[in-house]
Parts: structure tokens; C-alpha cells; sequence
């Protein structure tokens, strides 16, 4: 025998299940008076810095069917690439912006939609300068363990070239998995970021 | 404490696979390419806080927290825990989230079909942030087992779904508690993605009757973990583990 490490596991991961909603956006399914809004619902307000963004998009099944129950959450940097978290050791965010939103996938359509900004830059481990991108994490019924992925953004060809995460992916052919489109919807700048849970397109998902 | 390297790597063989065909939602949506292994960036090691002041009196309490003409109907438990990280240490500020089925099986929810009662007094979710020491609790009923869509006749056995945040995105996670001596968990098909019985141990709560409130209330004991992180011994702090 030797000594233990006196580590502990991990809770194992279960399904959020097809009623994530309501713990997760009780209000957005009239579960109302419990708390005063849904958690994550808004990121920007009128002093947030930094360009104003629509990322929308819609998650696809095995069968090309868009997922009607699903639950998107997304994690960025500022304008400044900076994170509004106590482990963010290189400087001040801007206080007017969280990085953190929620939104349940349309139950009709299969749409999410989140107006946020544009991040900033962020280093990798190595010092190297990461391309803008915003972290997505996925859970629904049928999904035993939320997927991590980015969005990249479609205009940023030279950032993405030399970004050292998009560099890390073997099969070139699936780096535009990752890679939202920029189009212009009603005067806002719109990204379009639809992710495929299986297939010849399947996205890059990540083991982080 | 050094709470700055990178987490330890998921242990995949702990978590259930994608892809678990007795469970037949999953077979569409998993992945079926591997996954890109990253050792954490700053986006992974940053995560959203969410202050006590965020909570209001009510959110751990489910059997008010919806109340309209009475308490809900059905068992009146506790459920408390801590929320630790990996190196068994607290995880102070961590939001958690909780949903669940009423007393009868029935989710409050506009897609959920099942014949068993909506209860008038019951919403079905609350919340809680840990405390210094990584403790959590909350109020509710003990939800019942429900049928469903999956085999023709396979039932849930009484869970609370559970939602939690650590200090960054790598430790996001959603899991399930399941009830001390209840059969049905071995009968699941959702449990039984799971591969390891040792594993899915972790995820039932255990009967507390020191806990309980006598003439009140059951009390369940759940502990939750999540990932740890390296400790940076031989970088720039010698703080240890």
C-alpha cells in the first residue's frame, strides 16, 4: 500500500434533461414571480464599450433537425479582451459587461439569439494572441455532458490565421465549423453561428 | 492555496460517453468526432460570478418560493451540501441552481405531457450561492418518479436536476441527485449512461437524520465536486497544494 492522494472525483455529468428551463430561464417558461428576470438574458447596457453584435444561430441534431429544447450559454472577453472574473489576473474589465449570457433555443424554431459585443484579444498560454472568439457550452435532453466549443468571427481572416487554438485542429477542412458569418440585420452587425452536433460538419467541440 | 494552473483533465471514463444507445435521445445528438483537447486558455479559466445579492429570500425555499394559496403537497425535505473542488477543498460563491418534478411526477413546464397533476403551489426551481465553507441548502418536497417517451414503459426515478458554476467555465457543469434506497435508480436508462456503479454512488444523496427537523422535515445529504486545479509548485508561488 502507499499513501492516498486523498483526491475526490468529479461529480459524474447527467442530461439538463428537455425541461432545463425551468431552473435554468423560469420565466421564459411563465414559471413567473419566483425571481424578477432570467439570469443572463442581457449583457450590454448603454455603457458597455465596444461594437454592438447580434450572434444567433440554431444547433442541428444528427438529422439536420434544429434542437427546439436546448440551452446555449456563452463566456467572452470585453472590447479590450479582458474577463469579468476574479481569476482574470491582467487588469480591470469593463464593469458594464458581464460576458456571460444565457438563452434557451426557440421552441418553434430551434433559434438562440444573443446581442452582445465584440471581444477583444485574448493571450494564450504561450503569450501568443488568440483570435476573437466567444466560448459556447450546450446542454439539452439527449447531451449526458454539456459540449464546450468556440465561435470564431468571419471578418477576422488574419487573426484567425494565426490563431494557436485554430492552428491545433488537425483537419483543416473543419475549421469553418467554427467560423461565424458576418451579415447585417436591421443596422446591426449579425453573426451568424449554427452548430452541427453530427455529420460532415460536425463541429469542432472541445475537451477543455 | 494556488488557485491559478489549469484543471486537472476530465476523467472521461468517470462521465457518461455521448453516444449511450439505451438512452435513444442521445444517439442524434452526439458527437461522434473526438474531441480537440485543450489545455485551459484564460477563456476556460475565467468564469462569471454571481453576487448573494443576486438571491432573493425565497429562492432556496421551493415550497414557498411558489406558493399561491398553501404549502404544495407532498414530502417536506432538506437538502444541503458543500460544493468542493477536486483537492477537497470549499468552492465559496458558487451559484447553484435546482429543478425539479413536483410530488407527482409532474413538471411545470408547456411541453410536459404527463397526466399526473400540476401542483397549484409548486414551481419547481430555486437557487442558492455557497457560503465560505462551499455550503449550500434549500427547501422543497421530494419530487415523485415519472414515465417517459424513451422504452414504452421506462420510468425516472425522483432526481433534482442541479445546475452549478465554480470560479470558471472549465468547471461548468449539470448533474442529477438521486434519493438513498430508491430501486428505480438501477432501472434508468439516463442513470445507467454512467458506467461506473461507484460513480453514479456519488450521485445519490444520503438519508441525514441528524438533519432532519423533527415534526418538520426529511434531511439529504449531497455533496457536489467539481474540477480541481494544478497546483504551480515549481512557478512563480510556492504556496503548496
Amino acid at each position: 500500500m502507499v499513501q492516498k492522494l486523498d483526491r475526490l472525483k468529479e461529480s459524474p455529468s447527467q442530461t439538463a434533461g428537455p425541461y432545463v428551463h425551468i431552473g435554468a430561464t423560469p420565466n421564459w417558461v411563465e414559471i413567473t414571480g419566483v425571481w424578477n428576470e432570467d439570469l443572463g438574458l442581457v449583457l450590454v447596457g448603454p455603457e458597455t464599450k465596444g461594437e454592438r453584435i447580434v450572434v444567433q444561430g440554431r444547433i442541428f441534431d444528427g438529422s439536420g433537425t434544429p434542437l427546439k429544447d436546448a440551452l446555449v450559454e456563452i463566456w467572452q472577453a470585453d472590447a479590450q479582451g479582458l474577463y469579468n472574473s476574479p481569476q482574470e489576473k491582467r487588469g480591470k474589465a469593463d464593469p458594464h459587461f458581464t460576458g456571460w449570457g444565457r438563452q434557451p433555443t426557440d421552441g418553434t424554431t430551434g433559434e438562440y439569439r444573443f446581442e452582445t459585443i465584440k471581444p477583444g484579444r485574448v493571450p494564450y498560454k504561450d503569450g501568443r494572441l488568440m483570435a476573437p472568439h466567444i466560448t459556447f457550452w450546450i446542454v439539452a435532453r439527449g447531451i449526458n455532458m454539456g459540449l464546450h466549443t468556440r465561435m470564431y468571427f468571419g471578418d477576422e481572416e488574419a487573426a484567425n490565421a494565426e490563431c494557436p487554438v485554430l492552428a491545433r485542429i488537425e483537419h483543416k477542412v473543419r475549421v469553418p465549423t467554427l467560423i461565424a458569418s458576418r451579415s447585417e440585420e436591421k443596422g446591426m452587425p449579425t453573426y451568424t453561428f449554427d452548430i452541427r452536433l453530427q455529420g460532415e460538419k460536425e463541429t469542432v467541440f472541445f475537451d477543455i | 492555496m494556488s488557485d491559478q494552473g489549469p484543471f486537472y483533465q476530465r476523467d472521461r471514463s468517470w462521465h457518461p460517453p455521448a453516444f449511450t444507445p439505451q438512452y435513444k435521445t442521445s444517439i442524434l445528438r452526439s458527437p461522434q468526432y473526438p474531441l480537440l483537447s485543450l489545455d485551459n486558455t484564460i477563456s476556460e479559466m475565467t468564469g462569471p460570478t454571481f453576487g448573494h445579492n443576486k438571491l432573493g429570500p425565497l429562492d432556496n425555499d421551493l415550497i414557498r418560493n411558489f406558493a399561491k394559496t398553501g404549502d404544495p403537497i407532498g414530502q417536506r425535505i432538506i437538502v444541503y451540501g458543500r460544493v468542493l473542488d477536486e483537492n477537497a477543498r470549499a468552492v465559496p460563491g458558487a451559484l447553484v441552481e435546482f429543478w425539479q418534478a413536483n410530488a407527482g411526477g409532474r413538471y411545470r413546464h408547456k411541453k410536459e405531457t404527463y397526466l399526473a397533476a400540476i401542483d397549484p403551489n409548486f414551481g419547481g426551481c430555486g437557487r442558492a450561492i455557497t457560503d465560505e465553507e462551499g455550503r449550500y441548502w434549500f427547501r422543497t418536497i421530494k419530487p415523485g418518479a415519472y414515465p417517459w417517451p424513451n422504452g414504452v414503459n421506462d420510468w425516472r426515478p425522483a432526481h433534482i436536476h442541479f445546475s452549478v458554476f465554480g470560479h470558471a467555465f472549465a468547471q461548468r457543469m449539470i448533474t442529477q441527485m438521486y434519493f438513498e434506497g430508491d430501486p428505480m435508480i438501477w432501472q434508468c436508462p439516463i442513470v445507467s449512461t454512467i458506467p461506473d456503479k461507484k460513480a453514479i454512488e456519488q450521485l445519490i444523496a444520503a438519508l441525514d437524520r441528524e438533519s432532519t427537523l423533527p415534526m418538520d422535515a426529511l434531511a439529504y445529504k449531497f455533496d457536489i465536486v467539481l474540477r480541481g486545479r494544478r497546483s504551480t509548485m515549481f512557478e512563480n508561488r510556492m504556496e503548496g497544494n
